[in-house]
């Protein structure tokens, strides 16, 4: 085991990966140059071994010209004759520049060409939202993906789960969109310096609980673990339930954790409308009504662009107060600053008009 | 040549009336353009195409058979009836599909040609696209691509003149070919698009390059469309004059060819008369094969979304599914 930071756990499994296949290659807009961080090794290794360029060279570390919907589609292309490509997109808002080719021709090639097609492409791309970028860097696009059939989605929150999800995503024979939030990078984390893989569609319970239940998507994973130490320390006991992938999404994880409890909060950094939030509450009420003793809770971004100014932006994210408000009202105690767990019929509602629900 | 024209007048005549499901765009009249350009591919080398491309796959050496029960919708068409006449890919014959989206294809020989390149196994990789689509932005940022790259890759544009109902100098700004040299590759303009000869000396000069290693080019070959748009479609205006029309249709590019032959001796009538008739027993096969393909079984619609079978999004969706645990 060593420790690892988020994007030092992405560069081990991409050289892990270029190392294991020839096949593999990267293509990105400043991979030369390493100006995301997971082309160069990492400290030492870069200085013994030199970077991804010195190792594997310019036909399989290929710098692209600014041009997302052919470097996307190029990746498809070849993908479908022989390569596994993995593509670096850096900023998730420049997925949409590529649109067409996501919708059109990864998530369909296979399935309209009567499986003669397989499109074994990673696409790698970093939500950078928190950091003061504005509205054209700081999306979190997930959900508008998990909304086209044929695409598999990943979102890891921790180190580990980066190095796993990732080497599992290069042996994946579909199209795979990895979604890495910025807040998570400086995380670290004992990770296996060894090769292993992470199953999709297989989540990780964090904290183990009986009195409610978070499931957490990316960013919001770290922020709803650290709800529930706090939670615990005023006698609620809840449990933590990171999907990791989104497409396969594991359901049974999800309602197994969900049912256990009774009360469900979904903690999810991407908009509210048609967000991933929005299907895992609704797989929860569809499928164990019966068990629910609250209303499923949904704490995420409210629907708006993200504005610059720190002030402005800081407040829109789930957040450990915001997650925990939520877990409050769903066991029927007052929000933090309250007196304790005294259970009233209004909280529900104080806590809705607050925002601590959101 | 011959068998895509006999090919594309069953599907035209099929189209009316409803056998075909769906819409259906014939490339009678552009016949030399698709075959010239195929003949100067390898069995082995790649292409793409658009919404009018069942005749390049045919081109590549594809049978008729599963084509033509492709077009149908039936269980033994080439895609297995997922993608009927938009979606058409032989990939036997490295036809890597076409694309409803105009366009959208290009980008994918493009990184056909980059796998070529990467793998360096000698592959030529062949985007068909019309002069409506030579509009599209992802045309530019393929070419730029591999023009930096050196790619083995060949954009051709199909000019024949028309996107749907717009005439093409009235939305293209210049000419097509010599948009290359914007992108440092040749830029070909074919004016005799009839001449399948003369197609295939300029994609043949494309793919020596091409395997030669120096880079990609753009080959434009003029040409007309006999037909409308759509089979079926119907245009309350008249886009397109009918004394033009006749000039072309009077070019058509199979009966040149059949008088060259001729000509040159290589051929005799009788024996072009033979090789027709042979050709319109194979279209019947195809049809013959077509009719005896069942239609996919519903069952199967899950199918080919994802290469792992039992890695099924819908295996939640109650509504349709039963309940969680029995689909699972
Ligand atoms: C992106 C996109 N825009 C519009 C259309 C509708 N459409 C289908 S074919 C066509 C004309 C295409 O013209 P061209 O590329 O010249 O090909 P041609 O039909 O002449 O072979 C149009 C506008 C489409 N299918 N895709």
């Amino acid at each position: 085991m060593t420790v690892m930071s988020y994007l030092g756990a992405i560069g081990a499994a991409q050289k892990e990966a270029m190392l294991a296949d020839e096949r593999v290659v990267i293509i990105g807009e400043d991979v030369e140059a390493n100006v995301y961080g997971t082309t160069g090794g990492s400290g030492k290794s870069r200085a013994s071994e030199g970077d991804f360029l010195q190792q594997f060279g310019r036909n399989r570390i290929r710098n692209t010209p600014i041009s997302e919907e052919v470097i996307v589609g190029a990746a498809i292309g070849a993908a479908m004759t022989g390569l596994r490509p993995i593509v670096d997109l850096s900023y998730s808002s420049f997925l949409y520049m590529a649109m067409d080719q996501f919708v059109n021709q990864a998530a369909k090639n296979r399935y309209m060409f009567g499986g003669q097609a397989s499109v074994p492409v990673v696409f790698r791309s970093a939500m950078f939202y928190g950091l003061n970028t504005g509205a054209h860097h700081s999306d979190r696009p997930y959900p508008m993906f998990m909304n086209v059939p044929g695409l598999k989605i990943v979102t890891p929150a921790y180190p580990s789960d980066a190095k796993g999800l990732l080497r599992t995503a290069v042996d994946s024979d579909d199209p795979v969109l990895i979604f890495e939030a910025c807040v998570l990078w400086g995380s670290k984390e004992e990770v296996d310096e060894n090769e292993y893989r992470i199953p999709f569609g297989v989540g990780r319970t964090l904290r183990t609980g009986t009195d409610a239940t978070i499931v957490a998507v990316s960013g919001a994973v770290p922020e709803a673990v650290a709800a529930a130490d706090a939670l615990a320390e005023e006698g609620i006991s809840v449990e933590v339930f990171d999907p990791r992938t989104l497409v396969p999404l594991d359901v049974e994880g999800i309602l197994n954790a969900a049912a256990k409890t009774g009360r469900v909060v979904v903690a999810d950094p991407a908009h509210r409308t048609c967000g991933a939030a929005a299907e895992i509450s609704a797989l929860v009420s569809e499928h164990v009504f019966d068990a629910l003793k609250a209303p499923v809770r949904r704490v995420t971004t409210p629907d708006i662009q993200i504005p610059f100014s720190p002030a402005l932006e800081k407040q829109l994210y789930p957040n450990r107060k915001s997650i925990a408000d939520a877990v409050r009202a769903s066991v029927g105690a007052r929000p933090a600053g309250g007196n304790g767990s005294v259970s009233t019929p209004g909280a529900d509602a104080e806590a809705l008009s607050t925002g601590a629900a959101r | 040549m011959l068998r895509i024209r006999r090919f594309d007048e069953r599907a035209s005549k099929m189209v009316k009336r409803g056998a075909i499901p769906g819409t259906v765009h014939t490339s009678i009249g552009q016949e030399a353009q698709v075959v010239g350009a195929c003949m100067a591919l390898g069995d082995s080398d790649y292409m793409t195409g658009n919404h009018r491309s069942h005749g390049h796959p045919i081109g590549k050496g594809a049978p008729l058979g599963p084509l033509m029960a492709e077009l149908v919708g039936k269980s033994d068409g080439v895609c297995k009836g997922k993608g009927g006449s938009l979606h058409l890919a032989d990939f036997a014959v490295g036809s890597l599909g076409e694309s409803g989206i105009v366009g959208g294809s290009i980008p994918i020989a493009v990184g056909a040609g980059l796998s070529s390149k990467v793998l360096d196994n000698g592959r030529v990789a062949l985007a068909f696209f019309g002069d409506g689509a030579a509009n599209q932005g992802n045309l530019y940022e393929g070419m730029n691509m591999s023009g930096v790259w050196k790619l083995p890759v060949i954009f051709l544009c199909e000019n024949n003149q028309y996107a749907l109902s717009t005439p093409a100098h009235t939305v293209t700004s210049g000419v097509i070919a010599d948009r290359g040299a914007g992108f440092g590759m040749p830029g070909v303009r074919v004016e005799n698009g009839q001449d399948v000869l003369a197609v295939y000396e300029a994609v043949a000069e494309a793919v020596r390059r091409a395997r030669a290693g120096e880079g990609p080019s753009l080959v434009e070959i003029v040409t007309y469309r006999f037909n409308e748009h759509s089979e079926g479609l119907r245009l309350g205006v008249d886009y397109r004059n009918q004394d033009e029309k006749a000039e072309w249709v009077s070019k058509d590019p199979i009966v040149l060819f059949r008088e060259e032959l001729i000509r040159r001796g290589v051929a005799t009538a009788e024996e072009m008369d033979a090789l027709e008739a042979d050709v319109l027993r194979e279209v019947d096969e195809a049809v013959a094969f077509t009719d005896a393909s069942p239609f996919p079984d519903p069952s199967v619609a899950f199918d080919d979304l994802y290469t792992d079978s039992k890695f099924a999004v819908h295996t939640y969706h109650s509504s349709s599914f039963g309940t969680l645990e029995n689909v699972r």
